[in-house]
């Protein structure tokens, strides 16, 4: 090595540094923490104590646990296909050539900048049985449907009914699509054109060149934005603590017949509000292996379904 | 102010007066950061790489920028005191009027002598925060917890004992109404001393009762007749919506999970045994199950959709959609900010089963003021709870608070001088033999989940009362248990500590 490389390496390892530091603290170092601690009966003030794989045991006869690996499993089976739906639906139609398009975008992205417990909040309220936008919407529809087909549906409480309850925690999940539109955008915009042009001298339609040009030339898009709505939809916390009042409601922190207790809810109990951290730990990394395997079958799965141009 | 200075200053452990002060470690650290800075620099300027000690410069600057404010975490805290009084940090959950009642009375405080500086901080979700504050090793000096958290707290050894404090102040239980006191104790030992106490009782609407025909001056007396009651002021629309209900178990639903009192049960043996699945717990949980059976599920939820804030006019009871409601001394500060002017109500014991022998039943809590393990002035800090807990000192704060005082006498006037017009039939409820505290257990945090949990299970007639006390039981057992072996883990430790302490 020259003293110019050594130089460099010195002042490439003083830039990195702080992120290494940082990741080696602040990531390495509470993951192998929690490993250990989950192997620990611990309460955060005392001193852990190993008791061995007790507490993955007790979680197997746990079905609280279950019920929220169960919640969260619902709830990311819902999301994240209605969730790409929208999505990418949304992101088709800003592509078009339309005059104030900037502002439809803008728009669209607008809520992804509102703060969780904003959402959480505001939807409580869309969401609320009497008084609630979203049931002065469908009422009409429903009255309608009513007489036409002789039913007796009624608006629902939406965050009282534990059938309905998950139904309207994606519904405002969905109000926050926009991050996912821009990305999809962006991938849309990078379609070749001369594809479309070729595809419609051979008379395809728009569902067509969707079909068998977008969606293959996007499908890396579609596989990375997919990827993230399942860690975000396995690792949901902050709206439906929010809108179950953090607990402090009559319905408690799991919402109706504990149909919102989520398996992150389910680790901050027990870590903060029961002081069972090496319990908490145990669910964390279950959790953590859960996301990895999705992950990976995700991967695996879209193996030969995703196209790169490149490679 | 020269670097030199700043780090004189450290190794001598005294604070400069007027600046930001940095710990020793930091400071040794930004000493260290500035002198590879300059070497840097002038590796920089020999490389002619204009950009890259730009950038290099922004990056330092903020590197240095983050480990001065890491440094300075623990030292905005301690300000504005003379340099020759002692600081005690001093945590507090309450806000608002609250707030400004305990400020008035450390104002006083701090006024009164010239040794101790007593500075109050208010922090929201203080038993999480206090519990990371404890466990990194910097907690405050005094913390206002709730009387129902102290078991964990205790048996995590989080705690300093007060019984040594409290012996050499002439501090006596005797003065204290019993159940109060008791809730500070927990394995036979004082952890805390009661600030503002609370009992609850019916509030019932007295204009509701007069339209619905029933006398507006007499609540009722059994369960039999509180439903009666309901049954008669139970008001539909001409489409069979329920408008007004004379009473409904989960409004609002504070103590959802106690109900039980009210039917002679008990939570726990006060030893190690859970009692969830109770005859009398079960006949609490069959009368919430009752409600839905009777007006219907469907119907219920829309008429609890209806219901706005609890501390705003659209609070049910405030409005007149529910007629009874079992509350605390505070309601009738929210009575005062939020109800409509001709708002009339009274204040009764909640029926239940020991009414008809006197010992009317009521659930008694205390935010208490303990001194957390770590402290760095823990007979200072007993000086203030000391002071907090003089006769005046405490009546004062509790008439700011709209409560009762935690002694068994008070001043002649006090009651006369109380807001409340109902404050009495606190006191009573509290010094009754009916008077119940929250179970003075570890697991209680994950019990009350789970039984509120139950509750609203029965409510929406997703399972019997049968069924869902049987899995609460099996559950907390199991939870008490596992906590029991942690504390006999740690037992003998922890109680010959206490004991020296």
């Amino acid at each position: 090595m020259t003293a110019m490389e050594g130089k460099r390496l010195r002042i490439g390892l003083l830039f990195i540094g702080p992120w290494i530091f940082g990741f080696l603290l602040l990531s390495v170092y509470p993951v192998v923490a929690s490993l250990y601690f989950s192997l620990c009966d611990y309460s955060v003030l005392s001193r852990p104590v190993f008791i061995g794989w007790q507490n993955y045991g007790d979680l197997v006869f746990d079905e609280l646990f279950w019920k929220s690996l169960y919640n969260t499993i619902v709830y990311a089976s819902l999301l994240i296909p209605l969730g790409f739906l929208v999505s990418f639906a949304l992101a088709l139609m800003l592509n078009f050539d339309l005059r104030g398009k900037g502002v439809f975008r803008a728009v669209i992205f607008l809520p992804s900048l509102v703060p969780m417990v904003c959402l959480a909040v505001i939807w409580r309220w869309m969401l609320n049985g009497e008084f609630g936008l979203v049931n002065t919407l469908i009422s009409p529809l429903a009255t309608f449907l009513n007489a036409w087909i002789g039913t007796d549906f009624q608006p629902p409480s939406w965050l009282q009914e534990a059938v309905y309850a998950k139904l309207g925690l994606v519904l405002a999940s969905l109000w926050c699509v926009g991050n996912a539109v821009v990305i999809y955008l962006a991938g849309l915009q990078d379609v070749p054109r001369h594809l479309y042009e070729a595809a419609e001298i051979d008379g395809a339609n728009f569902w067509h060149k969707t079909r068998h040009i977008t969606i293959p030339v996007v499908s890396p898009v579609i596989y990375f934005n997919s990827i993230m709505a399942l860690i975000g939809a396995f690792q949901v916390f902050a709206v439906p603590y929010v809108m179950m009042r953090g607990g402090n409601g009559p319905d408690g922190i799991g919402g109706p017949d504990r149909s919102l207790l989520f398996i992150s809810t389910y680790i901050y109990q027990n870590a903060f509000d029961y002081w069972n951290m090496g319990y908490a730990c145990a669910i964390g990394l279950i959790l953590f292996l859960v996301i990895l395997g999705l992950t990976l079958l995700a991967t695996k799965i879209s193996a030969n379904r995703v196209y790169y141009a490149g490679s | 102010m020269m670097v030199e200075e700043v780090i004189r200053y450290q190794y001598s452990n005294r604070r400069v007066p007027g600046r930001i002060h940095v710990s020793g470690f930091a400071s040794v650290s930004v000493l260290a950061m500035i002198v590879r800075m300059a070497t840097l620099s002038k590796v920089m300027r020999s490389a002619q790489r204009k950009l890259g000690m730009f950038c290099a410069k922004v990056f330092a600057g903020l590197f240095v920028f983050l480990v001065l404010l890491t440094g300075c975490v623990g030292c905005f805290s301690s300000q504005k005191e003379d340099s020759d009084k002692v600081v005690i940090n001093y945590w507090e959950k309450w806000s608002g009027f609250e707030g400004r009642a305990m400020r008035e009375v450390v104002d006083d405080f701090n006024d009164s002598q010239d040794r101790i500086f007593v500075n109050f901080l208010k922090v929201s979700k203080i038993d999480r925060k206090l519990m990371l504050a404890t466990a990194g090793g910097n907690p405050p000096d005094v913390a206002g917890l709730f009387s129902w958290i102290l078991p964990v707290y205790v048996e995590n050894g989080a705690l300093l004992p007060l019984d040594k404090y409290a012996r050499e102040a002439g501090i006596r239980s005797d003065d204290y109404i019993d159940i109060f006191w008791q809730m500070c104790r927990h394995r036979g030992h004082l952890w805390a001393l009661p600030t503002t106490p609370a009992s609850n009782a019916l509030h019932w609407n007295k204009k509701l009762f007069r339209e619905a025909g029933l006398d507006p001056e007499r609540p009722p007396r059994t369960i039999a007749e509180l439903e009666r009651f309901n049954e008669q002021l139970l008001r539909r629309s001409p489409v069979g919506k329920i408008e007004i209900m004379g009473h409904l178990p989960q409004e609002p639903g504070w103590w959802v999970h106690q109900w039980g009192r009210w039917f002679g049960g008990s939570l726990w043996d006060g030893e190690e045994t859970v009692t969830a699945y109770s005859p009398e717990n079960l006949a609490a949980f069959q009368w919430i199950a009752s409600y839905p059976r009777r007006f219907g599920v469907e119907d219920l939820l829309a008429f609890r959709d209806g219901f706005g804030n609890f501390a705003s006019p659209q609070n049910a009871f405030f409005q007149g959609r529910v007629a009874m409601v079992l509350q605390g001394p505070w309601m009738y500060n929210f009575i005062q900010n939020y109800a409509p002017e001709d708002f009339e109500w009274g204040v009764a014991p909640f029926p239940g089963s020991g009414m008809e022998s006197g010992a009317s039943v009521t659930i008694a809590e205390s935010d208490v003021l303990v001194i957390p393990k770590g402290a760095a002035h823990p007979r200072e800090a007993f000086e203030f709870i000391r002071y907090v807990n003089r006769r005046e000192v405490m009546e004062k704060l509790c008439l700011a608070h709209r409560k009762f005082s935690p002694f068994k006498e008070v001043t002649p006037g006090f009651v006369k001088k109380h807001p409340n017009p109902y404050i009495e039939v606190f006191i009573e409820l509290a010094k009754s033999p009916g008077a119940k505290s929250p179970p003075n257990m570890a697991t209680w945090a994950e019990y009350r989940d789970d039984l509120i949990a139950a509750a609203n299970r029965v409510s929406l007639l997703e399972g019997t009362a049968e069924e869902v006390l049987r899995e609460v039981q099996e559950r907390q057992q199991k939870a008490l248990d596992r906590k029991s072996k942690r504390w006999k883990r740690v037992e003998k430790q922890r109680m010959k500590e206490w004991d020296e302490l």
